[in-house]
């Protein structure tokens, strides 16, 4: 009886889990396969002989790694302004429990991404910035900011407040206390706030769909203009589609304690 | 100085000194920042929505004009239905889904994290690329899944290439893309549970049944509802998958708000309506996260 129900158990995980493995197995079977295959009925599952000729084609086809490079750009860019600016207004917020504060913050956490664009875009074609990769950053921040201000909340929160009023008494300015007391102890709150930033700004796609030019494309916005209307076949589709979302697959299984607790606290996604 | 002076003088009053008021300039940054992205866009989107005012030409003033062209505007209103429908279905089945996984995933197994790891990828993969590759899964005659579904002896489906079954097709992968979301938020509360009744009532006998219906439900419920929330506001702003999968098609079978609204600005650059779309849009979500959050206020689980 104890083992039927150990059994039923890992059947139950099983079919929690297998909608993402049956889906990332396809993903790679699609791209690790020739065109015939692909096209075959019934499908062929398993890639004989695997080949890379998709990953190939896309990187020789289309400016991929200038997609890839802007990718890298705008989500770093946004990232780090989003640290610089929202770690000290997480420690701001959380000290002086500005509640209405942490309000505002969560207003951009409700709002569809596309009510920021109408007017961002006039105003960036106004400044003459379209073209550049300046309109995706400041867009970002959109996204990292909240993110950033959100998770640092919770943990300048969690800090005992008796280091820093320690060093408050012994005459340290509150700058010094934040830089030299707080922000340390803070660092894992940080490291949470900076991969789930990074993550959900690579994965942007709206504000790149209507502010990219043709050179200034973030990889989702290249891969679903570039590929689909050049009619690509599935193969590099597919081999596009897993390179674009590999370094957030890996990024999840290398720290998927932090992202799990940042999720976890705040429920925070961006968009 | 003279906050320096404030500071002081409410040191003797308390005892402790307060520093509260000087935090400010923490703040002032990020504010500066938040100011001109989130809420200068939202002023002008306010102003936008009683000017007529399309791309290229000068823009007119309609005062409230935009607004009941909305009310007549039959697009609009299907667009409003589905979403709404895609929103409820959208809920249902992630909420069902996460709070059954989140339960899974409390107890204790060999390979929990990798399991969990791994259940939660699908939320962390761009969904763009996600969106194509189910669109190639889907597709009726070369699609892996009709094959799945002939070869147990069921029917093909065309999935998002018919009016019908396009949104239910959209909710499947809204599902198998955000139910982690709400197993994290619910497997938090249930992980913050104390032992303590769980040991009694295994000591009385209570099934497993039993013991989630009548220990963990009731004391995980703030976060049940809080997953909640967040999953209607996502499903009513729900976007790249429905864009990349059917961009609203076939037809407008699947245009919900958030299609309508990107329609309306970036393919007829229609400015003024599209801010006056924008502004109901916002509305309806304050609305429903509004009503949400007062039921969570209200009900606390018996």
């Amino acid at each position: 009886m104890k083992a039927l129900g150990k059994i039923g158990f890992a059947l139950s995980v099983f079919a929690l889990i297998s909608p993402a493995i049956l889906f990332f197995l396809w993903t790679l079977s699609l791209a690790l396969k020739n065109e015939v295959d692909n096209m075959a009925f019934p499908p062929v599952f398993i890639p004989n002989p695997p080949t890379l000729a998709n990953f190939a084609q896309v990187l020789e086809k289309n400016n991929f790694l200038q997609y890839a490079w802007n990718s890298v750009i705008v989500s770093f860019s946004a990232t780090g302004l989003a640290l610089l600016l929202g770690v000290p207004a997480g420690f701001g917020i959380a000290k002086s429990k500005a509640s209405r504060a942490a309000a505002l913050i969560m207003i951009a956490r409700v709002t569809p991404g596309l009510s920021y664009l109408i007017p961002l875009f006039l105003i960036f074609q106004w400044l003459g910035l379209t073209g550049t990769l300046a309109p995706l950053v400041i867009t970002h921040l959109v996204i990292t900011v909240p993110i950033v201000v959100w998770v640092m909340i919770g943990f300048f929160e969690g800090l005992p407040a008796e280091l820093e009023e320690a060093a408050l008494v012994d005459g340290a300015t509150i700058w010094q206390a934040f830089r030299h007391v707080a922000l340390p102890l803070a660092r894992p709150g940080i490291t949470v706030a900076t991969i789930l930033a990074f993550i959900f700004s690579w994965n942007n796609f709206i504000f790149g769909v209507v502010l990219a030019g043709r050179e200034t494309r973030t990889l989702p916005v290249a891969v679903y203009n570039v590929l689909t209307f050049e009619q690509v076949s599935w193969g590099p589709l597919a081999a596009a589609a897993l390179m674009v979302t590999a370094p957030v697959l890996i990024l999840t299984l290398i720290a998927q304690k932090e992202i799990v607790t940042g999720l976890t606290a705040g429920g925070v996604k961006g968009g | 100085m003279s906050l320096a002076l404030t500071d002081t003088q409410t040191a003797v009053k308390t005892g402790k000194p307060n520093y509260a008021r000087n935090y400010w300039a923490f703040v002032v940054p990020a504010g500066l920042v938040v100011a001109a992205v989130i809420l200068l866009p939202w002023v002008f989107t306010l102003v936008m929505s009683v000017y007529e005012w399309k791309v290229g030409s000068d823009p007119a003033f309609v005062a409230a004009a935009n607004y009941q062209r909305l009310f007549t505007d039959e697009r609009f209103g299907w667009a409003v239905l589905r979403t709404l429908y895609f929103t409820a279905a959208a809920v249902f089945f992630p909420m069902v889904l996460g709070v059954a996984a989140a339960v899974t995933f409390q107890k204790n197994f060999r390979f929990r994290g990798l399991a969990r790891t791994i259940f939660i990828l699908p939320m962390m993969a761009t969904p763009v690329a996600v969106g194509l590759v189910w669109t190639m899964m889907f597709h009726p005659q070369l699609g892996v899944l009709n094959y799945l579904l002939t070869s147990v002896g069921l029917p093909p489906s065309a999935w998002s290439y018919d009016a019908v079954s396009v949104i239910p097709t959209l909710v499947l992968v809204e599902t198998w893309q955000w139910t982690p979301l709400v197993m994290l938020i619910v497997l938090g509360g249930l992980a913050s549970l104390p032992q303590d009744p769980y040991e009694a009532a295994k000591l009385d006998g209570a099934s497993n049944w039993q013991m989630f219906r009548h220990i963990s439900l009731p004391l995980v419920w703030p976060h049940i509802v809080v997953a909640l929330v967040i999953r209607t506001i996502d499903a009513l702003k729900a976007f790249d998958t429905i864009f990349v999968i059917s961009n609203g098609g076939p037809g407008t079978a699947s245009e919900t708000l958030n299609i309508f609204l990107y329609q309306t600005a970036f393919a007829y650059y229609d400015m003024g309506y599209a801010s006056a779309v924008t502004v109901v849009f916002f509305v309806l979500i304050l609305l429903v996260s509004l009503v949400l959050f007062s039921v969570r206020q209200r009900t606390s689980y018996q």
